[in-house]
C-alpha cells in the first residue's frame, strides 16, 4: 500500500512539473511576451524597445531557465540599465539589491503580481479560491445526496417505470451544460420579463421584481439562499445525471448477485436488502466517481462564474486569461493541476481502500 | 394548410405574431426536414430486419426518440438554406432584439414579414442563425469526434496489445492530457497569438498523420500477400489522404479543394487533442480485456502479423463499446465546442454558431431572453437526442 502511494505521488509530481511547464511555455510565447512589454511600457514603443524592456525584465533567455527560475530553483535573474538602476526577479522595489535573496520562485513564495488586479497573485488567489470554495462546496452537499438517491431508486428495481422515469432525467441533466441551463435558469426563475416572476409579482407573492437574482455577485460579501440558488443549481444539475448513472449501474450489478438473492430467500424484506445489504457494495464505484467529477466540476465553476458574475477562481482565470495576465494564469494553473492530481489521487486510494477485493502487488 | 398562408387573411401582415401562429409557421418552414424524416423512417422500418445494428435501433423507442431528434438536426443542418427565412448575418432595422412574432420593418416585395423567434441585439433573426448554427454543430462535431477515433483506436490498439514499455509511455501521455484543466487549456491553446507561433499547425501535422497511417496500416495488414491489391488499396490511401492532409493541415492544396480556416483549424485541433485520450483508454481498456480471447490466439498460432490481428480481429469485436461512445462523444464535442463559443475563443464574433449566439444574447438575458435561450434549447435538444441514441443503442447490443 505504501509503496503504491509513494510510487502514485512520484507519477503526479513529474506530472505537475510537465504540466506546469507546458502552461508556463504556451504563455511566455514570443507574441505573449510582446503584449506584455506594450501594456506594462507603453503602447507605441518600437520594436527594439520592446526587446530591451523584455531583456531589462528577464524575459529572454532560455525557456527551461526561465522556468526554473520561476519554479524557484534556478538563481533568479539581476540586470543593471545604463541609469544603473538594478533590478531583479527577486529584488522589490524598493528593497536593497544586496539583500535580496538568490532564489525566489513559487517554492519561495514568490508567485508574481498580477498585472490586472494589481494585487500579488497569493493574495488574489487565496481570495478567489475561498469564493469558489464556497460555491463548491454547496454543489456538492446539494449534488451528491440528489444523485445517490437518484441512482438508488433508479436501479433497485432494473426496468421498472421509476427506473425508466429517473433514467431519462439523468440523460436530460447530462445533455444540459451550465451554459445552457444557466440559461434557461435566469430566463424563467430571474427575469423580470418572462418566466414565472412576473406571474409571482402581479401575484404579490414575491417582494422585488424576480424570485431569484441573476447575478451571484452580492454572494461575495453574503451569501443568501436568492443569490446563490442558481449558480449552484446551474452547476449540480449536470453533475446529477452522470453521478446518478454510475450508481444506478453499480446498484444494478450488486442487486442481480447471489447474496442479494439469499437475503430475498431468507425472507428479508425488500427494504432491509437494500438498505442493508446491497447499498455498502453499492457505493464503491460513485466513490471513485464523485472524486473525479471533480475537474469537471472545475469547468462548470469557470463557466457559471462567468455566466452570474461570481468573482470567484473560474472568473478570475477567465480575466487573467483574457487580459493576458501571464504571472496571475500561471499561478491559477498551478492550483488548477494540483487540485486535479489530488483528487485522482484520493479517488485511486479511496478505491482501494473501499474495496477489499483489489489487493495491490 | 392554407389557414397558416398570410394570404388567407388568418394573419394581419402588419400585426405580431400570437405563439401558436410562430409555432405553425416555424413547423411549416421545417417542411424539407419532415420530408426526409417521414422517408427515412419509413424505408428503415420497411427495411429494418435487412439492416443489422442500425436496424436492431428501430426496436427501442428510446432509441427511436434520440434518433429522430439528432435526424432532424441532421436534416435541418443539410436543408438550412431552404429554412431559414433571413440571412444569418443581415442586419432588419434599428429596433434591438425584437419579440418573437414581432413584424420585420419595412420589408421588401417577397421578402419574409416576420421575426419568428425574435431578433438578437443587431436585429438579425434568430430563427435563421439557429438553423444556420446547426450546421455549423454539425459539420465540426462530428468531424472532430472521427478524428478523434482515429487517433485513439491508432495509438490504444498497440498500447493494450503489445503493452510493456509502450502502454507505459503512451498511458503517460494520455493522462497528462487528461488532468489538464480543459478550459485552461482551450484559453491557452485557441488564441489569435498562437497562430503566429505554428503550434496549432504543427499539432494538426501530427494529428492529421495519424488517420493516414492507421488506413495505410489497415490494408497494408489485410493485403500484404497478394502485392496488386495492396499496391491499389495503399496507394489510393496515400494520394487521397496526403492530397487532403496537405490541404487541411498546411493549406497547401495544389489544386485548391481542401482548406482550412486557421481559425478553424485551431478549435479542430484543440477538440481532437481534448477528446483522442479518452477514447485512447477506451480502446486500450477494451483491447487489454479481448486480447485473452482464443479467436486471437488462433490468429498468433496461424502467424498473423500483430496490426493484422490488432486491426482485423480485435477491432471488429470491440465495434459494440466505441459506437455507443461515439454517439455519447459527438454530444460531448457539441458542448466543447458550445463551450468555445461561450467564451469566444476561435469563433469570429459575428458566426452564427450556438456557443458564441449564447454568449452574445447572456449580456441581457434578464430583459430579453429570446436571442440566448433559443440556441441554448437548440443544443441541449441535439445533445440529449445523442444521449438517448447512445443509450438505446447500448441496450440493443447488449441484447445479443
Amino acid at each position: 500500500m505504501l509503496a503504491f502511494v509513494i510510487r502514485r505521488l512520484g507519477v503526479m509530481l513529474v506530472t505537475a512539473l510537465v504540466l506546469t511547464f507546458v502552461v508556463f511555455f504556451l504563455t511566455n510565447l514570443p507574441p505573449n511576451l510582446e503584449k506584455l512589454a506594450r501594456s506594462e511600457g507603453s503602447v507605441r514603443m518600437t520594436d527594439a524597445a520592446v526587446a530591451s524592456w523584455l531583456e531589462e525584465h528577464g524575459h529572454t533567455g532560455s525557456v527551461f531557465y526561465r522556468y526554473a527560475e520561476w519554479l524557484g530553483v534556478a538563481p533568479g535573474w539581476v540586470n543593471t540599465d545604463e541609469k544603473g538602476v538594478t533590478r531583479g526577479l527577486c529584488i522589490g522595489q524598493r528593497d536593497d539589491p544586496a539583500l535580496a535573496p538568490k532564489f525566489c520562485g513559487i517554492f519561495q513564495g514568490n508567485w508574481g503580481f498580477s498585472t490586472v488586479f494589481k494585487k500579488t497573485v497569493l493574495y488574489s488567489l487565496g481570495k478567489s479560491m475561498a469564493a469558489t470554495g464556497w460555491l463548491m462546496l454547496a454543489v456538492m452537499v446539494v449534488m451528491v445526496p440528489i444523485a445517490l438517491v437518484i441512482g438508488v431508486l433508479a436501479g433497485m428495481r432494473e426496468g421498472s417505470r421509476t427506473d425508466r422515469v429517473l433514467s431519462t432525467f439523468s440523460i436530460a441533466t447530462s445533455a444540459t451544460p451550465e451554459y445552457v441551463s444557466g440559461v434557461i435558469l435566469v430566463a424563467l426563475l430571474a427575469s423580470p420579463a418572462t418566466g414565472l416572476s412576473p406571474v409571482l409579482a402581479s401575484w404579490g407573492w414575491i417582494g422585488g421584481k424576480t424570485l431569484f437574482m441573476g447575478t451571484a455577485t452580492s454572494a461575495m460579501d453574503h451569501i443568501t439562499f436568492w443569490n446563490f440558488a442558481l449558480p449552484v443549481a446551474t452547476i449540480a444539475l449536470y453533475g446529477v445525471g452522470y453521478i446518478a448513472r454510475m450508481t444506478r449501474a453499480s446498484m444494478t450489478e450488486v442487486m442481480t448477485q447471489q447474496y442479494i438473492r439469499t437475503a430475498r430467500l431468507k425472507g428479508v424484506s425488500f427494504r432491509q436488502v437494500v438498505l442493508r445489504h446491497a447499498l455498502r457494495n453499492a457505493m464503491i464505484a460513485p466513490f471513485t466517481v464523485i472524486m473525479l467529477q471533480f475537474p469537471y466540476l472545475l469547468n462548470g465553476v469557470v463557466i457559471t462564474e462567468t455566466l452570474f458574475n461570481y468573482k470567484g477562481f473560474g472568473w478570475m482565470l477567465v480575466t487573467a486569461a483574457g487580459n493576458n495576465d501571464i504571472e496571475m494564469l500561471l499561478g491559477a494553473s498551478v492550483v488548477a493541476v494540483i487540485f486535479v492530481l489530488v483528487t485522482q489521487l484520493i479517488s485511486d486510494i479511496g478505491y482501494v481502500f473501499l474495496n477489499p477485493r483489489i489487493r495491490l502487488g | 394548410m392554407s389557414f397558416l398562408t398570410p394570404e388567407s387573411g388568418w394573419a394581419d401582415m402588419s400585426e405580431p405574431l400570437s405563439w401558436a401562429a410562430i409555432f405553425g409557421l416555424m413547423a411549416k418552414q421545417f417542411w424539407p426536414v419532415w420530408v426526409a424524416l417521414v422517408v427515412t423512417f419509413v424505408l428503415s422500418f420497411r427495411f429494418k430486419r435487412r439492416l443489422g445494428l442500425y436496424g436492431k435501433l428501430f426496436d427501442s423507442p428510446v432509441a427511436i426518440i434520440g434518433f429522430a431528434i439528432v435526424m432532424f438536426w441532421v436534416f435541418t443542418a443539410l436543408f438550412a438554406n431552404i429554412i431559414m427565412t433571413f440571412d444569418p448575418l443581415a442586419q432588419l432595422g434599428s429596433v434591438k432584439n425584437p419579440l418573437p412574432g414581432a413584424v420585420v420593418p419595412d420589408g421588401a416585395e417577397g421578402q419574409y414579414k416576420w421575426f419568428l423567434l425574435g431578433g438578437d441585439h443587431l436585429a438579425r433573426d434568430v430563427f435563421s442563425r439557429m438553423v444556420m448554427g446547426a450546421r455549423q454543430v454539425l459539420i465540426i462535431a462530428p468531424a472532430a469526434t472521427t478524428f478523434a477515433f482515429l487517433v485513439g483506436i491508432t495509438l490504444g490498439l498497440p498500447a493494450g496489445y503489445i503493452g510493456g514499455r509502450l502502454d507505459t509511455a503512451l498511458s503517460f501521455l494520455a493522462n497528462l492530457v487528461l488532468a489538464f484543466p480543459v478550459i485552461l487549456l482551450f484559453y491557452l491553446l485557441v488564441t489569435p497569438e498562437i497562430r503566429n507561433t505554428g503550434i496549432p499547425v504543427a499539432l494538426a501535422a501530427i494529428l492529421f498523420l495519424i488517420p493516414i497511417a492507421f488506413f495505410a496500416i489497415l490494408f497494408q495488414s489485410r493485403f500484404h500477400t497478394s502485392p496488386n491489391k495492396r499496391n491499389l488499396y495503399v496507394g489510393i490511401t496515400l494520394v487521397l489522404g496526403l492530397w487532403v492532409y496537405s490541404g487541411l493541415a498546411f493549406n497547401a492544396d495544389p489544386l485548391g479543394v481542401w482548406g482550412m480556416d486557421p481559425n478553424l483549424l485551431n478549435v479542430f485541433v484543440s477538440v481532437v487533442f481534448v477528446n483522442a485520450p479518452t477514447v485512447f483508454r477506451i480502446v486500450r481498456g477494451i483491447v487489454m480485456d479481448i486480447k485473452s480471447r482464443d479467436y486471437v490466439a488462433a490468429g498468433q498460432t496461424r502467424g498473423e502479423t500483430a496490426w493484422y490481428i490488432m486491426l482485423w480481429e480485435i477491432l471488429p469485436n470491440a465495434r459494440g463499446p466505441l459506437i455507443v461512445d461515439y454517439c455519447l462523444r459527438i454530444g460531448y464535442t457539441t458542448i466543447l465546442l458550445g463551450t468555445l463559443g461561450f467564451f469566444g475563443l476561435g469563433v469570429t464574433p459575428e458566426s452564427p454558431d450556438w456557443g458564441s449566439t449564447i454568449n452574445a444574447g447572456r449580456k441581457l438575458l434578464s430583459m430579453v431572453p429570446h436571442p440566448a435561450v433559443v440556441p441554448a434549447l437548440a443544443l441541449m435538444s441535439l445533445v440529449l437526442g445523442l444521449n438517448l441514441l447512445a443509450d438505446g443503442l447500448r441496450e440493443e447490443s447488449l441484447k445479443d
